[in-house]
């Protein structure tokens, strides 16, 4: 029987950056994740990007939450080991009537406490944004928008909850709650679990864990992105961030690039009735082009080199952060959409905030390890260190993935700190991340995890049961 | 290693052959199938028998030291390499450099396949890789996109292995492989190829469950009202190839943007003087007898710079 003090039930961003500020106190706490890994929710396909908080109302829980976040990030980051780079965004306007919207949106800034808004005209454009559309007229420039791994993120968020005592569970998927006093028994695909509080992050499935504790009146509705990387040859295309004028439902399509250097074009934004629905489609590629390519013209769709859709779980027009009297000791935090990946650090000190008030005893532990040790990624370290680390560890001069440079030693590094699939490789090494998208590090890569795993290699997935990526060995053939 | 082997009866003296993998020989190694060797040797051999005859002469040949487990992670104008081994990273300046590097299959994502990103897509050299090298079956239904050489090949090494290839889909009007493939791989076992056809979208949640495909017209564009789904737990991708060039254009070689080749007006020759390229990274071939040749004039090329 696993007694727990909370139980936070999704291990996304929102679920284990609560889980890493909950690790502080003398609690028990897990987080209980259904998929196979963690991040593999609506956290695996976020665009990465820290948002400064210009594009949100003062008064919404979105624009105070972005821009606390924001602050958060930055030391976190330096706290966790992870790259945050502050390249700042511009909100690009092509009209006069697009110009007026602008100033509004820079006095919406001011009143958030946006730091360092100003507008640039068309001159400042041409010298610092060469590449951008000539038709640019002026633009906002936010310094303090950034760029981060989102599941890099996530895993480093848990690594360090996991290093401070709380307790990861993948691969259980929440089927039932009961109220029992004075707790809850939640019943899961794998162990049953009480908690005297729940925190549901459940992302796209929060509705639908809510109603579980007889809290029905509020719907996920998934939106759906679609998103296109391209080839890191293009690395320089733009310096800041690009964002059109945003619209009621979305930011638009950005031009933007991941922390590892790949320029990014999308995402579209569409409403879909499947929570499941991942598929990408030629429409939006379309889309996603013409948008691009008004920001940026030499765009080109040749050097597309990844493509891959999202889902954001909308609830409304706001986040959703509230203790549920119908269910005292229950905690929703949901419809955690743009700019979720920012606001999870300040979400989960209000969260905190929140369990307090609640009476949940919060006692500091006398030893928190604050830092994280920053794993070692050969393609981000200049040569020099590449050799003083061959030294210390030989395996670090077996390259396993050619395209991105990944060691054999990084893949193994990855599994001790959680990898159990290929796209947990991927996500946390970039090995078949490049051009080649596998073709050549695949077979090696199973082998590695099959080892590490100590799992025979037919139960080598790509991201959980049911996606094994072989059908038989020699015994089948 | 016929470049090496060459550079080294033309002459020159001190000569390090790179390889990243742990054995020589490249992807002959897993081309388990016989067809090699006609022109070069006149007997038909398998890739591994052709690697061979080459290994055992690099053995012998005193001038060539093979430096296995050997990534190279930077080239600089002046042709310093440095390279990565287990244990450790070392650095040369070769007076002359050859890069043999071969090509890489175009992936699902440079044809921009719709659909969703399930288990069960592989480039058909993967697929091989995984059958021949690992002994291990990637999927039982199968469907292979494009008809390249490799596709045709895997869609009869499929069958033997006991799974059903449901369908070949090219989107042009003939075969981009080899006749003799088309007839020993595909018509020998009844393999329904589908020309003028292209995917539309791949479908799968955690493992690939269907592909939707519809006939084409002369622009390659879906005629509609045609279209129909094929179930399937495997889709391969053999639908061309690239030379693989980076390392050298990130060094400043000229690079032909269309086919990824050097630009240049002659067999093997770049733009830097000193570096030559040979066999499919220059471009890609029909058959290994050919690059055989054209790579043994690599390494007389290189020796004649040396010369000079």
């Amino acid at each position: 029987m696993s007694i727990y003090n909370v139980v936070i039930i999704g291990g996304g961003v929102v679920g284990t950056a609560i889980a890493r500020e909950l690790s502080r106190y003398r609690l028990r706490t897990a987080v209980l994740e259904k998929e196979a890994e963690l991040a593999f929710g609506v956290s695996k396909s976020n665009s990465g990007i820290i948002h400064p908080g210009t594009q949100h109302s003062p008064g919404t829980l979105k624009g105070k939450l972005c821009v606390e976040g924001n602050i958060l990030t930055k030391k976190l980051a330096k706290e966790l080991g992870i790259d945050f780079k502050r390249v700042g965004e511009l909100i690009v306007v092509f009209n006069d009537e697009e110009y007026k919207r602008l100033l509004e949106l820079k006095k919406e800034g001011g009143i958030l406490g946006v730091p360092g808004l100003r507008i640039v005209k068309s001159s400042w454009l041409k010298k610092h944004e060469p590449n951008l559309s000539r038709e640019a007229v002026a633009a906002l420039y936010a310094p303090t928008a950034g760029i981060i791994s989102p599941y890099r993120w996530v895993y480093d968020f848990a690594e360090n909850a996991r290093r401070n005592g709380v307790h990861i569970h993948t691969g259980v998927k929440v089927e039932r709650i009961r109220y029992t006093k004075p707790g809850f028994e939640i019943t899961s695909s794998k162990w049953t679990f009480y908690a005297q509080h729940v925190v549901n992050a459940a992302g796209l499935y929060a509705d639908e864990v809510a109603r579980m504790v007889g809290v029905d009146d509020f719907h996920i509705r998934p939106r759906k992105g679609e998103e296109f990387l391209l080839d890191k040859k293009r690395e320089n295309l733009t310096k800041h961030l690009l964002f059109p004028l945003p619209s009621k439902t979305s930011k638009g399509i950005l031009v933007t690039r991941t922390s590892d250097g790949n320029p990014m074009i999308g995402p579209t934004a569409e409403d879909v009735d499947n929570k499941e629905d991942l598929s990408t489609t030629n429409e939006g590629l379309r889309k996603v082009l013409d948008g691009a390519k008004r920001l940026v013209p030499s765009v080109d769709e040749n050097d597309i080199i990844a493509y891959f859709a999202g889902l954001r779980p909308v609830a409304g027009d706001d986040f959703i952060i509230r203790c549920e009297e119908k269910a005292p000791g229950f905690i929703t935090v949901a419809g955690i959409q743009s700019p979720g990946l920012t606001a999870a650090p300040a979400i989960a000190l209000m969260v905190v905030d929140m369990l307090k008030k609640d009476g949940l005893k919060m006692k500091k532990k006398m030893l928190f390890y604050k830092h994280r040790k920053r794993e070692v990624h050969l393609f981000a370290i200049p040569l020099e260190k590449t050799k003083e680390f061959i030294k210390k560890d030989a395996s670090y001069g077996d390259i396993v993935c050619r395209c991105e440079m990944v060691s054999a030693k990084e893949v193994r590094d990855a599994i001790e700190r959680g990898a159990r699939t290929m796209d947990g490789i991927k996500f946390r090494t970039r090995a078949q991340a490049g051009r080649c998208h596998g073709s050549f590090c695949t077979t090696r890569i199973m082998k590695i995890l099959s080892e590490g795993t100590a799992r025979p290699i037919l139960e080598v997935t790509k991201r959980g049961t049911g996606s094994e990526i072989v059908k038989g060995d020699k015994e089948q053939m | 290693m016929a470049a090496a082997i060459s550079a080294s009866e033309n002459g020159v003296k001190d000569i390090l052959l790179l390889e990243r993998d742990q054995y020589l020989g490249g992807i002959l190694n897993q081309c388990i199938h016989t067809g090699f060797g006609l022109e070069y040797f006149k007997e038909v051999l398998t890739g591994p028998e052709y690697a061979d005859r080459f290994i055992k002469k690099i053995k012998k040949a005193p001038d060539i030291e093979v430096s296995l487990k050997s990534f190279v992670v930077r080239l600089v104008k002046d042709r310093t390499l440095t390279y990565l081994k287990p244990g450790g990273m070392y650095t040369v300046r070769p007076r002359a450099l050859i890069m043999a590097t071969g090509c890489r299959e175009k992936t699902r994502e440079m044809i921009h396949i719709p659909g969703t990103r399930p288990a069960g897509v592989f480039s058909a050299g993967l697929a091989q890789k995984l059958i021949n090298i690992e002994g291990l079956l990637p999927g039982k239904e199968v469907v292979i996109i494009g008809s390249g050489d490799i596709g045709l090949i895997m869609a009869r090494r499929f069958t033997l292995e006991g799974a059903k290839v449901k369908a070949i889909l090219e989107i042009q009007p003939n075969t981009r492989g080899l006749i003799r493939n088309v007839v020993q791989c595909v018509e020998d076992f009844d393999i329904p190829i589908y020309f003028n056809h292209k995917v539309l979208r791949v479908d799968g949640k955690d493992r690939v469950e269907k592909v939707t495909v519809a006939r084409t017209d002369e622009k390659m564009n879906e005629v509609p009202g045609t279209s129909f789904s094929i179930g399937c737990d495997t889709v391969l991708i053999s639908v061309g190839l690239i030379p693989e060039n980076e390392m050298i254009e990130m060094a400043g070689v000229a690079i032909d943007k269309r086919t990824n080749s050097p630009v240049s007006k002659e067999v093997n020759r770049t733009s830097m003087p000193g570096v030559f390229v040979c066999g499919n990274s220059f471009k890609v071939y029909d058959v290994v007898d050919r690059v055989t040749s054209d790579s043994e004039l690599a390494g007389k090329m290189a020796a004649e710079y040396l010369r000079v």
